[in-house]
């Protein structure tokens, strides 16, 4: 299964945009794994840039990102999101609160907590009426968005844009799911070679190739704590680190192979 | 869209474990609704609870993935000869060629909120036994069911609140479509848990009583639970002619409200024609419409809006939430279900506890259930997050 990457927006750890962090992932940059401060979900109305939820600041950063690089309008893009716990803090505020003696919850928490919540503020920011899907795969979410995102593209015949999230749980939570890091990905996928498209990307299930890992230390811990960092390994490639194909976890028994070719765009 | 089977489907609600108990129920205009007795909720909400989940735990090697969610999905998985249709698509297919797309809203999130109540009074710490990736997780019901079934193809969970397994059929047939795999298991569960009670309830939305769809006093919802799988492949010749098809999707979004729907049902509006396209269909051709019809004042308002704008009043329509309550994430495939009965059988269900229609209303909402025959019946599924999907489902012959 083929198609075109258009564009990335990236946020992590001392990775705070693609552009700025290709050096890091290719390996000719220095890797600091410092918190980087949550991006202005600009896309926002200013009232609730504050208030929104950290996943859905760092969906709306990321996506944003990936669709200017590609020349795309939001407005017209279909969006698959995927994130292994969705928003953590506003979990644990419901738990506690029924666990309380007065188990009143607040509205707008409520409807903060449903797993497509990233998704409701990006069509509701951008003014996009277009389809949207939130998956879960536990570890293997990033894999799963990446493979429907893949399919939708290909099936509607139209980019798709991918967005991966996940941000770690308050305890105690925290202890049953520890979560490394939060960390953002998201990729405008083409299915047809297009003006902003600079690889070509080759997806297959696999049962028998082993999970590619990074090289740098501190990455490859970020990769094995948060679920949505399982996608270092496609970006250290993306980013130009002499290798062209890389083996992604997705489920305990099969895996998404991803070999990549550059594009000069069409 | 290419037609996709129903190989086999099963559904258990409020009304009953499997097609046979919840046709008979539909037929004699019986709800499922009754008092909550599975919380002590602040007004006399009405809920849909499905019977003897609390005497049925997982053991054994399922044991870990003991949850409310888990064991509705398992009582599901065990209706209607699904095991057995499962077991010939392996024979059929490989079980790496055999997709899982599942829905829920919440998972088994009511385990959480039992370890919280639950947390040393020292440390705070959940207690011993929790099993956040087998119950918590969105992708738990994935997993459990995956593993259930001896499956080994892609799987994933959609959790898009209550659009979550109407849009599994879309993701399934684009994945069939696409050659990643030959057939597909979607559906889904969703159970009562604190979380969606107590968050209806602060949203103002929960009705007091039973709730009573596109009723001129409607007053909200009332939460039930439910689950339901099916069987997708390609027909074959063994399809008989009573063979229910999945004809097409549509899918929408309103950019509009986190938890209110667009007033004039654009979305809606959108995901119906998109649907209808994709079986190459129009408007007229519809002989039956499952609607979302949770009861809520200003949902049940633009839905009927989206309908009278593609349909006028030509088109019988209920809501089934009268019957079970809103199943929030499992009302996707339990309309699917209700809509494959009535092809099926020739019965369109009416909607208990509605006494009156909106008179604003334009839609030809049906009070009483009727004979009749239905080649071709649309489902609606609507969301928080302004989320809409559409199903176009018909017969083989």
């Amino acid at each position: 299964m083929r198609v075109y990457l258009e564009g990335i927006g990236l946020f992590g750890p001392g990775l705070e945009g693609w552009e700025a962090s290709r050096g890091i992932l290719a390996g000719d940059a220095p890797y600091t794994p410092t918190q980087a401060p949550l991006p202005a979900a600009t896309l926002l109305p200013a009232n609730e840039r504050r208030r929104a939820p950290k996943i859905v600041r760092i969906a709306l950063a990321t996506g944003a990102e990936a669709l200017t690089a590609a020349g795309r309008d939001p407005a017209l893009v279909p969006a698959v999101f995927t994130s292994s716990g969705g928003d953590g803090d506003t979990i644990h505020e419901i738990m506690s609160t029924l666990a309380s003696p007065v188990r009143e919850l607040s509205p707008t928490r409520f409807h903060n907590s449903v797993h497509n919540a990233a998704a409701g503020y990006w069509s509701i920011a951008t003014g996009s009426r277009a389809a949207s899907t939130s998956l879960c795969c536990h570890d293997g979410s990033f894999a799963a968005g990446l493979l429907e995102a893949a399919v939708q593209a290909i099936a509607g015949g139209k980019a798709v844009m991918l967005v991966a999230y996940d941000v770690p749980y308050p305890s105690p939570l925290a202890e049953a799911r520890p979560i490394g890091p939060a960390f953002g990905v998201a990729m405008a996928l083409s299915p047809t070679p297009s003006p902003a498209s600079f690889a070509r990307l080759e997806l297959e299930l696999t049962t028998d190739q082993p999970l590619s890992q990074n090289t740098e230390p501190a990455l490859e811990a970020l990769r094995r704590t948060t679920p949505a960092a399982r996608s270092l390994p496609l970006l250290a490639v993306l980013a130009g680190n002499g290798t062209t194909a890389v083996t992604l976890e997705y489920l305990p028994d099969l895996a998404l192979s991803v070999s990549t070719t550059p594009e000069e765009g069409a | 869209m290419t037609p996709l089977a129903f190989s086999a489907f099963s559904v258990v609600t409020a009304l009953g474990a499997g097609q046979a108990a919840t046709l008979a129920a539909l037929r004699e205009g019986r709800s499922g609704l009754a008092p909550c007795r599975f919380d002590t909720l602040p007004i006399a909400a009405y809920t849909g609870e499905a019977e003897g989940l609390e005497n049925h735990p997982l053991t054994g090697a399922w044991a870990g993935f003991d949850c409310r969610n888990n064991r509705l999905a398992a009582l599901a998985l065990h209706q209607d000869g699904f095991l057995d249709a499962v077991a010939a698509a392996k024979a059929r297919h490989a079980p790496a060629r055999i997709g899982l797309f599942l829905g829920t809203s919440t998972s088994g999130i009511l385990e959480t909120e039992i370890a919280y109540r639950h947390r040393d009074p020292q440390t705070g710490a959940l207690p011993e036994g929790f099993d956040y990736a087998r119950t918590h997780n969105t992708y738990a019901l994935g997993r459990f069911v995956r593993e259930y079934l001896g499956l080994a193809g892609p799987a994933f969970v959609v959790s898009t609140a209550c659009a979550a397994t109407s849009k599994v059929f879309a993701s399934a047939a684009r994945m069939i479509g696409a050659g990643i795999c030959d057939a597909a298991i979607v559906g889904g569960a969703d159970t009562l848990c604190g979380t969606t009670l107590f968050g209806f309830h602060a949203l103002g939305v929960m009705a007091e009583g039973p709730c009573r769809p596109f009723d001129a006093a409607r007053s909200g919802i009332s939460i039930g639970e439910g689950a339901g799988f099916v069987l997708l492949e390609r027909q074959r010749p063994e399809h008989g002619a009573e063979t229910v098809l999945l004809l097409g999707t549509g899918e929408s979004s309103d950019a509009y409200h986190m938890s209110s729907p667009h007033p004039e049902g654009e979305g809606a509006r959108a995901a119906m024609l998109q649907a209808l396209a994709a079986a190459g269909l129009q408007p007229g051709d519809i002989d039956y419409i499952n609607l979302h019809g949770t009861a809520t004042l200003v949902g049940d308002a633009a839905e009927d809006k989206a309908i009278a704008n593609l349909f006028g009043n030509a088109v019988p329509c209920n809501s089934s939430k009268g019957f079970t309550g809103h199943t929030l994430g499992a009302s996707g495939v339990v309309g699917a279900a209700f809509g494959a009965l009535a092809i099926r059988h020739g019965f369109i269900p009416g909607s208990p506890h509605t006494r009156e229609v909106d008179p604003g209303f334009a839609s030809d909402y049906l009070l009483e259930g009727r004979e009749a025959r239905v080649d071709r019946v649309l489902c609606n599924a609507f969301g928080f997050g302004g989320v809409n999907c559409s199903l176009v489902l018909g017969r083989a012959a």
